[in-house]
């Protein structure tokens, strides 16, 4: 086979494997701009004819469903709160295992290695009493706080690889130039740590977006549910009913997640590998 | 790694000049850390104390409840009774649990398996597309990575639908399967599976082919073509030269997979939701939920739970040690 026939080959089967990967996600957005009685029909349609925000109206403001908009604002508080504390303590805490000599810091380090590794399923029965003990359930703070422990391990991780990536020798000319250490930490490597911040931020976000297990253990009450949750009440309220209203849900809820994806992208793949090469 | 790094150390010569990197020399932010006295104990204080509150306190609990026979009557109250490893006999004399076992062992293996090799036939795949196709392709990897596990099960899950998905329909309309007419996906286990397995190799591909897409590009061309002159075919110089210098990312991307894979819970419950058979398409993860949360058998799930993190602990302990072993800590 010459290398043109192969190129040609590669191309194509490129175009099919972009069509499987594309595929439920053009047509989760295509049924959900449709009515849903004509997804229902015997006909296939490739794209919305019969162009509808019905079912948008429906998932939003419906008022003899669960409503999406209390859950959404629930993911957004709990996602925004783990994100911002997740990311102050394990900077701190990177900070500490990457500018200091102490005892049990490998201790630590490798502690923060072999939680990452603990099954959350094994986890939901009791995490879901202790925090039933604190009188925490269906409230932000409980589940917020479950948040913060499942991602700060991987965010320990990951800024430690990054604070580590700013030689200290630029803090130390900074000191030489007058600066406290504190006053140089924050003057001098703390910009240069911008870009990991958000690339481990995005990610705490993603995670805690996402995160379905949890949010159905310790809040089930409606007014408390979290996005996830709402699908999942949407779902077994409605069976297979209403799928055009469940495409509907479904484009709301991966939104967010898709559009800050695209937006780290790059970061994303460089710093997962990192994360999973290097942990 | 290691292995080309004498490759940096060798003496400069004219032909090579352009490629030369500084030799990394002693780590200076290492040689640079200092004792800080208390400060890196205050600073690590905030992260320890959730940490111990949400993972170290409800593991004790588990290990604790383990042992105890606890029902719902024991969450409103009344207090436990201790019962040493009755719980670990009866899951272990369950031949359910060791359904459940062997069907999360055997899933998670094929999905494994499926996953690498199609993600490393994309890598590699990947190396030799133009750059336009492979940039759409990236994209659409892309996609699919993003979106949620949950989102995505709905969605397979409709597009599998007995009644009206497309899959049923193309395969009726377009290739004139009439046995699919109706068909439904979800109701016999095996091809339940089958449709959680592609919702999870969907999902699961784009990390692998990526990462290992990543280290594709960092092996030595040089190396290749003096094996392509020395008359070396394209598997034989993969077998010989890319795949040792892959392997650690492989094996380490294996892992992760092979732990994500056996943890999985999203895909399963919502499929069975949609019209799966719980008991016939339980998954460990899925299992404790019932046993515990949904059965109210707090003692058994805990137990269960624990053997699950057990298993899992112990192939996660290779990662560990590899990740260790990298960073030298």
């Amino acid at each position: 086979m010459s290398r043109r026939v192969t190129t040609w080959v590669l191309s194509g089967a490129s175009v099919v494997l972009f069509a499987f990967f594309v595929f439920p996600v053009y047509w989760m957005v295509n049924t959900s701009f449709q009515p849903n009685n004509e997804i229902r029909g015997s006909e296939l349609h490739f794209w919305p004819d019969n162009f509808t925000l019905r079912n948008y109206e429906t998932v939003l403001f419906d008022p003899g469903r669960t409503p999406f908009l209390p859950a959404a604002g629930n993911s957004l508080v709990i996602t925004i709160l783990t994100v911002v504390i997740a990311l102050v303590f394990a900077f701190l805490a990177a900070v500490a295992v990457t500018r200091f000599r102490f005892k049990s810091r490998r201790t630590f380090i490798i502690a923060i290695l072999v939680i990452q590794m603990i099954p959350g399923e094994a986890m939901i029965v009791s995490v879901f009493r202790v925090i039933d003990g604190w009188q925490l359930l269906n409230t932000i703070l409980g589940l917020t706080l479950v948040y913060i422990a499942t991602v700060l391990p991987f965010t320990i991780w990951t800024l430690r690889g990054f604070v580590n990536g700013v030689p200290a020798e630029l803090e130390e000319a900074a000191m030489i130039d007058g600066c406290s250490r504190a006053g140089a930490f924050w003057r001098v490597t703390f910009p240069l740590l911008a870009p990991g911040l958000i690339a481990t931020g995005v990610f705490g976000f993603i995670q805690a977006w996402n995160e379905f297990i949890m949010a159905l253990v310790l809040n089930a009450r409606p007014e408390m549910m979290t996005l996830p949750v709402w699908l999942r009440t949407f779902l077994v309220a409605t069976g297979t009913t209403n799928w055009a209203g469940l495409m509907a849900g479904s484009t709301l809820m991966a939104i967010p997640v898709i559009v800050f994806f695209l937006i780290v992208q790059g970061r994303m793949t460089s710093g997962l590998v990192a994360g999973a090469v290097k942990g | 790694m290691t292995t080309v790094e004498p490759a940096l150390e060798t003496a400069p010569s004219a032909v090579e000049g352009e490629r030369l990197t500084a030799p990394p020399g002693p780590d200076a932010s290492r040689a640079r850390r200092r004792r800080g006295g208390l400060t890196p104990y205050t600073l690590l204080t905030p992260a320890m104390i959730v940490l111990a509150l949400i993972v170290g306190w409800p593991l004790l609990q588990l290990i604790v409840t383990s042992f105890q026979r606890f029902g719902r009557a024991q969450v409103f109250g009344a207090p436990p009774e201790w019962v040493w490893f009755e719980n670990y006999a009866d899951v272990l004399s369950d031949p359910v649990f060791y359904g459940v076992l062997a069907r999360t062992l055997i899933f998670s293996g094929v999905c494994v398996v499926v996953t690498m090799l199609l993600g490393t036939l994309i890598a590699l795949m990947m190396m030799r597309l133009p750059k336009g196709f492979r940039l759409l392709l990236s994209v659409g990897m892309l996609l699919a990575w993003a979106m949620p596990a949950l989102t995505a099960t709905v969605v397979w899950g409709w597009m599998f639908d007995t009644a009206y998905g497309v899959v049923n329909h193309v395969l009726v309309n377009w290739f004139g399967l009439e046995q699919y007419f109706q068909h439904s996906w979800l109701i016999d286990p095996l091809s339940f599976f089958f449709v959680a397995g592609i919702i999870i190799v969907w999902g699961a591909i784009p990390f692998v082919a990526f990462t290992l897409y990543a280290g594709l590009t960092q092996v030595p061309d040089e190396v290749l073509e003096a094996a392509q002159l020395d008359g070396a075919g394209g598997f034989k110089r993969f077998r010989l030269i890319v795949f040792p210098f892959l392997k650690p990312i492989f094996l380490i991307v294996t892992i992760l997979q092979l732990i994500w894979d056996l943890r999985v819970f999203t895909q399963v419950f919502a499929l069975q939701d949609i019209g799966g058979i719980r008991a016939l398409t339980n998954t460990l993860g899925v299992y404790i939920y019932q046993t515990s949360i949904a059965g109210g058998d707090f003692g058994q799930g805990g137990a269960i739970a624990v053997i699950t993190a057990v298993l899992l602990m112990s192939i996660s302990i290779y990662y560990v040690r590899q990740v260790t072993k990298e960073e030298e800590l």
